[in-house]
């Protein structure tokens, strides 16, 4: 049997009674073919980075499942049938870690302290582009490369 | 060839800012494992506009850096992050 991660992303009208409800019905899938559920998740009521099927908020849950394949495409066919799912990922891992996942060790985290990220890379290089921008072909608007950042320093490649 | 990389290192012209050269954050040992879920760290290595940011400006390896995209693709099909911010 292969060890899979299952997230599935759930429409944010229903209860998380009903998201349990649901979790069940998967462990229970799972179980019926000599499989087995080792660790559940829930990962609460978040903000989507974009909208699906017009919500912008859903149920997120995490199983990891020790079950063969067979199982897993039941499980699949039955979230493509169910309107509450709006989402679904499964991916295939070597070992499955029993710590919660990084999304839940955060949540603890963040909730003792509040601790502002650093913007990270792509600093706003903002409105690179529009020199010239169109003298004979008015149509086409000038492009916009302001989303990459510099190119920084070349790597040191070395001796050649 | 230990000999020809000090003659390179000293020469003036070689590197005229003593910038170092960074090294790939996700290998080594305590490197943190690329994981789809772990959105706070994959943000890093996205730009403001959600695109995922080049690996010769962020340093990570190539072996990474495809796991990398791997894992920040996975993360928004789950809408954990954008595929576009406008």
């Amino acid at each position: 049997m292969a060890f899979y991660e299952h997230v599935v992303v759930t429409r944010p009208d229903i209860s998380p009674q009903q998201v349990d409800a649901l979790v069940e019905d998967i462990t229970k899938i799972v179980t019926e073919r000599k499989g087995k559920v080792s660790k559940t998740e829930y990962w609460g009521l978040r903000n989507l980075a974009y909208p699906i099927k017009k919500s912008r908020k859903a149920h997120y849950s995490l199983l990891n499942i020790d079950a063969p394949g067979d199982a897993i495409h039941e499980l699949e066919r039955r979230h493509r049938i169910n309107e509450d799912v709006l989402r679904f990922l499964t991916v295939k891992v070597d070992k499955l870690s029993e710590e919660p996942s990084p999304v839940i060790a955060r949540k603890d985290r963040d909730d003792r302290k509040r601790r502002d990220d650093d913007g990270g890379f792509g600093g706003g290089f903002g409105g690179g582009g529009g020199f010239g921008g169109g003298r004979d072909r008015g149509d086409r608007p000038p492009r916009d490369f302001g989303d990459r950042p510099p190119r920084g320093p070349r790597p040191d490649r070395g001796d050649r | 060839m230990a000999q020809l990389k000090i003659n390179m290192a000293n020469l003036p012209s070689r590197r005229p800012f003593g910038r170092r050269r960074k090294v790939c954050p996700f290998s080594g040992a305590n490197a943190p494992p690329l994981d789809y879920k772990d959105v706070k760290l994959l943000q890093r290595y996205v730009s403001e506009k959600g695109k995922i940011v080049p690996a010769r400006i962020t340093a990570v390896s190539a072996k990474k850096q495809r796991l990398l995209g791997q894992a920040i693709k996975r993360a928004r099909q789950l809408a954990l992050l954008p595929y576009v911010v406008k």
